[in-house]
């Protein structure tokens, strides 16, 4: 890729969210730049994505802002709100996929929504999609008729359906055998290279933070908030925070790592 | 290895030695579900013992131990610890070292153990006086947004699949005429039955039909279909919405910009509010059969007498208020279901209760409606 001057996509400040009066993460402040792979990790139960909901417009904040390209996400109107979910594709956990509809219905309907394509196109376009994916003889198939490592990949498909500027992953690889992960972090940054899209992924399989993660932050389960934000690798060898470094290291400490 | 089928009792001896030393020596088989000696008869002799500076365990004699014998000792370290006494823990077969160490070496995190401190009596009802406040809100919020969605379904502007409409209505229409069909007949033999009993004695067994057909068709069959609905429709709406809340496919919804209330709501309520009416009518006519069969067999009235009586007794008027009640308990039923679903949480015990709540929530709206739309009618003369 060439190397091109990081411009900042959006842009999280001062981020607190909350369920009610219960804090769960609190005073988020970080950068994603245009192009990147941003790896939001942290320990199980630590709030990752609820931080995804509050950057989608699922959860208001109790606090603090999202910029998209320098526009405040929670203070815009609600056209100029639907505008920049516009530009959003989200994988959730498990697929997500309406279950009433079709893969080919499924993939279709935010092209429906917000296209004027003609019912051939919208098909052609959904038939592409599914056959990035792997999922090209899948079009008629209900989502409870698919495996759960399908799901996914259509649920993908649909996250696509737009060509959007910016992907959302929602633990993309949780729940897939090694070989199937690997093939959609493959996928991911292809789609990146392709698109040219910004990449958010929440995870915390160590295997694709160090895979495909260009930029990170990392949320603390303990003090309820960020504690290093960095490329994973040179968080590896330059973080100095235990915590950091346990969970980089999978509670085996620096010296193994970097002996292999 | 001996087999032994006589399996040695737990048993648990204390030496007490010169130099202060307490050697706890255990035989037997250590299983739990066994008459196991407890940590607090430990605890009482160590009391009694006087000077104990040390305490070492002896499990040579143990011939089988299972998490047993492990509580009991982790009884015996507690003692210790709260005694100032030193436990050695040499004396113990490895793998026993082992889970000691685990059972005892976990991490406790910060605010994972549930605070239990006690709420005062003024603050719970504080507190469920606001919820019952913020649900009302809720609820509130949901029928505006109900009603607008309504709004733009009649200048024709919402966004849903007519598919949707259309599966939704045979549902909730066709597929619930059975077991509408056994509920009116059988509403209008009972009402015919007890009325029989009670108009026989005066000789006006006639009044039957009058009574079976004003009440079946004014107000019964609106209620009965009502309630079918409510346990048919109502739940499988909370449940259907409740899981796509859990599968967060209302989130991917949500995400695409197409607002829930218009694309899963919109229709079902659409379906209800007109098949409910139909659905009354049907029952109307089942229920007035169900009388006829009480009148015919039972009383000694002719076909067409009934017919007749019934003709002339229920007026087009209670026919509009049983219509117009169906097709407001329609519309409840589907603002129940889908409010339930929609507020539901994300786990599967949470769509359980959302069904649960829809069904209470839409009879209990549809016996208030009706109480409503009774004294409505009857300030109006109607």
């Amino acid at each position: 890729m060439e190397m091109k001057k990081a411009e900042p996509h959006i842009v999280v400040q001062d981020l607190t969210v909350a369920y009610g009066s219960n804090v769960i993460l609190h005073d988020l402040t970080f950068t994603i730049n245009r192009g990147d792979i941003f790896i939001i990790m942290g320990g199980s139960g630590g709030g990752k994505s609820t931080v995804l909901r509050s950057m989608v417009g699922l959860l208001l904040p109790k606090k603090g802002q999202v910029l998209y390209d320098g526009l405040s996400f929670w203070s815009a109107e609600p056209e100029e709100q639907k505008r920049i979910i516009r530009k959003f594709g989200i994988l959730y956990q498990n697929g997500a996929l309406w279950s009433s509809l079709t893969l080919a219905e499924n993939v279709a309907l935010p092209l429906q929504q917000y296209t004027d394509l003609s019912l051939s196109q919208i098909k052609k376009i959904v038939s592409l999609k599914l056959a990035l994916v792997g999922l090209a003889d899948f079009e008629e198939y209900y989502p409870s008729e698919i495996s759960g490592g399908m799901k996914k990949r259509a649920g993908l498909a649909r996250a696509m359906a737009l060509d959007p500027e910016i992907l959302f992953f929602d633990e993309p690889s949780a729940g897939l055998d090694p070989i199937s992960a690997h093939l959609l972090d493959e996928l991911i940054i292809e789609l990146r290279n392709s698109l040219g899209a910004t990449v958010v992924v929440v995870t915390h399989e160590l295997a694709s933070i160090f895979a495909i993660g260009s930029n990170s932050v990392f949320l603390d389960v303990d003090t309820k908030t960020m504690i290093a934000t960095g490329a994973p690798r040179k968080l590896l060898t330059e973080s100095k925070d235990p915590t950091v470094i346990n969970f980089l290291t999978r509670g085996e400490g620096r010296a193994q790592e970097v002996i292999r | 290895m001996v087999s032994d089928t006589t399996l040695q009792k737990a048993e648990l001896t204390l030496l007490h030695l010169p130099d202060s030393t307490m050697t706890v020596r255990l035989s037997g088989e250590w299983k739990s579900g066994r008459q196991l000696p407890q940590g607090e008869g430990f605890r009482r002799q160590i009391e009694s013992a006087g000077m104990v500076s040390r305490i070492t365990l002896d499990t040579k004699a143990v011939t089988g131990w299972d998490s047993g014998l492990i509580i009991f000792l982790l009884d015996i370290i507690e003692i210790g610890s709260e005694m100032h006494i030193p436990v050695e823990k040499e004396g113990l077969p490895a793998g026993v070292q082992r889970l000691l160490v685990l059972a005892s070496a976990v991490p406790e995190r910060k605010g994972v153990r549930r605070e239990t401190a006690k709420i005062s009596f003024v603050d719970r009802v504080g507190d469920s006086a606001l919820s019952f406040w913020r649900s009302n809100l809720e609820i509130l919020a949901f029928i505006g947004e109900a009603s607008v969605a309504f709004m733009k379904l009649l200048v024709g502007k919402a966004q849903f699949r007519t598919s949707d409409l259309f599966l939704t209505m045979q549902e909730c229409g066709a597929q619930a005429l059975p077991i509408v069909s056994l509920i009116s007949i059988l509403v209008g033999l009972i009402l015919a039955f007890i009325g029989a009993i009670q108009l026989k004695i005066f000789g006006a067994q006639i009044y039957v039909a009058s009574l079976v057909g004003i009440g079946m068709v004014r107000a019964l069959a609106a209620i009965m279909t009502g309630i079918i609905m409510a346990g048919r429709t109502g739940a499988s709406f909370a449940a259907q919405l409740g899981t796509m809340q859990v599968n967060e496919e209302i989130d991917a919804l949500k995400t695409l910009g197409i607002s829930p209330m218009e694309f899963l709501v919109l229709p079902r309520m659409f379906a209800l509010f007109l098949m409910m009416p139909l659905l009354s009518l049907y029952a109307d006519l089942m229920g007035i059969l169900g009388g006829l069969i009480i009148g015919v067999s039972m009383l000694d009235l002719n076909f067409m007498e009934y017919y007749h009586k019934t003709r002339e007794s229920v007026l087009l008027n209670d026919l509009w208020v049983g219509l117009f009640s169906a097709a407001v308990f329609g519309v409840l039923v589907a603002l129940a279901g889908c409010l339930r679903g929609i507020q539901c949480g994300r786990s599967a015990s949470a769509v359980g209760e959302a069904t649960t709540s829809a069904v209470v929530t839409s009879i209990v709206s549809i016996v208030v409606a009706m109480a409503v739309i009774t004294v409505v009618c009857n300030v109006l003369n109607i």
